[in-house]
């Protein structure tokens, strides 16, 4: 496996696996002179099925659903000063609340921090169990899933559906397709509806949403959300995947020979042949006894026993439904399996598959790990390690200096006191530096200036200050610090170092 | 694999089953792979979109304008909602700065945080040519910033002076003070300027006294500027013993000033302005940081402020309480 790049690899075996099954494949070339503009979809109606990888997929739905739903609607005390959300995305006034943690936007880097941790993750699974975002918890996966589940309510099987859409538009399936589209509809604007909660209080907004008199972003968002779900999950589907989403693509260079995928065996099920050949024939027939069931259960319509291809969402749905007709018929199950493609030549050669833990652990996820393990304990670092006082000081550059009457020398400053905290919190201002220097603030009288300030700075807020600084005549232009502290048990400290400008020569 | 290559290069892709487009680079090929119908509709909903936008909105360049579309919509009436909203918006704040004396002011800090930031903008359009955008001004024209004030330095001499400007023609209520071009006009010989800018200097200790000079300024100076040299807010006298300057503080300037006597001139902006503009342009200014409260000054220009303040309304407004 030296010298050829992983894609070409994959390729390779790919080509390999179909020329297998070249006969089975249907569609004829396009004569050359009449040019195929667009191709039709294909409808998928996928057969309802069973095993341990259909139940898999029924927790990781419930699971993720509901986490989506039910979160926002989750409280946190956090005071009389902040919202009681525990997760809440507050726009208006630039906040992230996650449970204990508070995000102003000069910490988005948290925000980015936990992207990349989620972007490195995905190369983590990827590189470990293939593509098995795209097979279980995909959004575009899960929405997916339960429109068909609705099909299957509404319509039945896959036969009745394939029936049903082919025939003509009888009373019936008018009646038909208006339940099943109205479900559609009320689990879009569902999906839409919970998306905006976790932007407002929950419970506020679900009520000004309802009386009218929620923000027109609300509005515009639920129905844009409604109008994507509606059609991303109800109609388009599988075409999400293979023309839309970029994820594919990328996996195609993500995935290597050693990564776990869905495979067909096929040199165990090759040459194809139903139960009643075989018995005739016995030995010249593979175990695959092209029942189609695999492609009848595939939510993206695919025949896995032509390869890997970039419309396999690894969803192992085929596995389940393989491996209960294998068992019917007493064959050994795994025909099509989880397997590297490493894996599948070890196999074909008759030698003993690597143990589960090589195929996990090895130089790729195990570097994967640490890079994400690194970020995440970086983060933690920070997070435990961050302030909640902050300071910040903007001099006056015109006029940079101002001469008083009585010859002093005057420096005006825009300050910001920060309080990260979610109540109101005192604190000291401090001069450090410039001999004789005073301040005094602008709604306060300069009788009353001092080295030191005191002020309450309101709960989760920036505070303002516009501070003039006195300094007594021939005060040489120098460095000034303003240092802060809260004047609480945290007894935190900033300070902001800038200039003190005064004339170059005193006139 | 040969057996598939048409005349065009066009070929069967065995690993795809598509037809590819028959180019080759380096021997990579291309699949022509058909896209999927909804895309094409993709496509033909942007072209009905394209259609559309043309008929509702300016699209098509004419001669001397653009089609209008038939939404009405422009980019300059847009504006000119957005500021009739801006407008609706500070309605209430205008309002009741109209009907606030600025004398009361002070008492309203919401409402004089609104005066300060209104006036910030309009000192941008109407004062910064002068006075410069940090109002620090330069040789000639005031520094507002600082605690000198040549007329005044509380509310309602800032907003007197704004209103009726200074040594304008015509006006009977402007600012007017006159000072002699001693040099230019022969009334003191440059050995009698150069000792009397020395006494000048000395009141601030930037010279020797010298009695010479003492004497030439109580004799030209001090019916204006006092016998200490400390101005008079009435004529609009500077304070020669203080560290600011109008006109400078160097020998060569004060020489300079003696002999040749600038006088600075501002619009009166009372019949350029509307009186809630100038109310909200005097709290700026007063805002600066030399703002003189109202106690402190009562004693100072006395007679002046209770003469000014029956002009004031004239022109301001009825701003009296």
């Amino acid at each position: 496996m030296s010298g050829p790049d992983p894609l070409s690899v994959l390729a390779a075996d790919a080509a390999a696996l179909r020329a297998s099954s070249r006969k089975q494949r249907t569609p004829p070339p396009p004569p050359e002179n009449e040019p195929q503009l667009y191709e039709k979809r294909r409808g998928v109606y996928p057969q309802k099925v069973q095993g341990p990888f259909r139940r898999f997929k029924w927790l990781v739905m419930f699971v993720t659903l509901g986490i989506y739903y039910i979160t926002p609607w989750i409280r946190w005390d956090r005071g009389p000063y902040a919202p009681d959300q525990a997760v809440l995305v507050d726009l208006a006034h630039r906040r992230f609340y996650m449970f204990g943690i508070e995000i102003w936007p000069h910490e988005f880097y948290f925000v980015a921090g936990m992207l990349i941790m989620a972007g490195i993750g995905l190369f983590l699974v990827t590189s470990a169990v293939g593509r098995a975002w795209c097979g279980y918890s995909c959004p575009q996966t899960v929405w997916t899933d339960l429109f068909q589940h609705v099909d299957r309510l509404i319509d039945g099987d896959r036969n009745a559906q394939i029936r049903l859409a082919n025939g003509p538009w009888t009373a019936e399936k008018i009646a038909k397709r208006a339940i099943k589209w109205t479900i559609y509809l009320v689990i879009s604007f569902w999906t839409g509806g919970a998306w905006i909660m976790y932007f407002a209080d929950a419970p506020t907004l679900t009520r000004d949403f309802w009386a009218g008199d929620a923000a027109p972003v609300a509005y515009a968002t639920v129905a844009i959300l409604t109008a994507t779900t509606f059609t991303l999950g109800g109609f388009m589907r599988e075409q999400v995947c293979i023309y839309m989403c970029p994820w594919p693509r990328i996996q195609t260079a993500m995935l290597d020979e050693k990564s776990l995928i869905v495979t067909y065996k096929d040199w165990r099920g090759e040459p194809r042949g139903s139960v009643k050949k075989a018995a005739k024939d016995p030995g010249a027939f593979g175990d695959c006894i092209d029942c189609n069931q695999c492609v009848a259960v595939c939510p993206t319509g695919i025949d896995i026993r032509e390869g890997p291809q970039i419309g396999c969402i690894t969803c192992a749905l085929c596995i389940d439904a393989c491996d209960r007709v294998m068992g019917e018929i007493g064959r050994p199950r795994g025909l099509i399996d989880y397997a590297t493609l490493d894996d599948c030549k070890r196999e074909a050669a008759g030698e003993t598959p690597r143990p589960a833990w090589k195929t996990l652990l090895r130089p790729r996820t195990i570097v994967y790990f640490l890079a994400w393990c690194g970020i995440g304990l970086g983060l933690l670092f920070l997070l435990g390690a961050r302030t909640r006082t902050d300071i910040s000081v903007a001099p006056d550059r015109n006029p940079p200096f101002m001469l008083l009457s009585d010859g002093s020398v005057r420096n005006a400053y825009t300050i910001k006191l920060r309080n990260m905290e979610s109540r109101p919190r005192d604190m000291a201002i401090t001069i450090d530096g410039v001999r004789g220097a005073m301040m005094w603030t602008d709604e306060m009288d300069r009788a009353d200036a001092a080295r030191s300030l005191t002020l309450t700075v309101p709960a989760d807020a920036t505070q303002p200050l516009r501070l003039y600084v006195v300094a007594p005549r021939d005060t040489p232009a120098q460095a000034i610090t303003f240092a802060v502290r809260s004047l609480d048990e945290r007894g935190e400290r900033d300070s902001g170092e800038t200039r003190f400008e005064a004339p170059e020569v005193n006139p | 694999m040969a057996n598939d290559k048409l005349a065009s290069g066009s070929r069967l892709d065995e690993a795809t089953g598509t037809q590819t487009v028959g180019h080759e680079w380096d021997g990579i090929e291309e699949l022509d792979t058909p896209m999927p119908r909804w895309w094409l509709w993709a496509f033909y909903a942007t072209i009905v979109w394209g259609i559309a936008y043309v008929i509702a909105y300016p699209a098509w360049p004419m001669i001397d304008r653009a089609t209008e579309g038939v939404l009405g919509w422009s980019s300059r009436g847009q504006l000119a909602t957005e500021i009739a909203e801006q407008d609706k918006a500070r309605a209430a704040t205008v309002a009741a700065l109209a009907d606030m004396p600025i004398e009361k002011l002070p008492d309203d800090p919401a409402l004089m945080r609104a005066a300060v930031a209104g006036g910030r903008a309009a000192f941008k359009v109407n004062c910064v040519q002068c006075h410069g955008a940090g109002a620090a001004g330069s040789i000639g024209y005031p520094n507002l910033n600082d605690d000198d004030w040549l007329w005044g330095g509380n509310l309602k001499e800032i907003e007197y002076t704004i209103i009726h400007g200074t040594r304008q023609p015509g006006g009977k209520d402007t600012h007017t003070s006159l000072m002699p071009a001693f040099g230019r006009d022969q009334m003191l010989t440059d050995g009698q300027i150069s000792a009397v800018a020395d006494h000048v200097l000395s009141l601030s200790g930037r010279a020797k006294p010298n009695a010479t000079g003492a004497q030439i300024f109580a004799d030209n100076c001090a019916a204006c500027h006092g016998a200490d040299g400390k101005g008079d807010r009435q004529f609009g006298a500077p304070n020669l013993a203080d560290a600011i300057w109008l006109y400078g503080g160097s020998k060569a300037q004060v020489v300079q000033q003696i002999s040749n006597a600038r006088l600075g001139v501002m619009p009166a902006w009372g019949g350029r302005l509307d009186p809630v503009t100038i109310k909200m342009l005097a709290a700026y200014v007063h805002s600066l940081g030399g703002g003189e409260a109202f106690a402190a000054t009562a004693a100072a220009p006395g007679e002046t402020a209770a003469a000014q303040a029956g002009a004031v309304p004239q022109e301001a407004g009825d701003v009296r309480p």
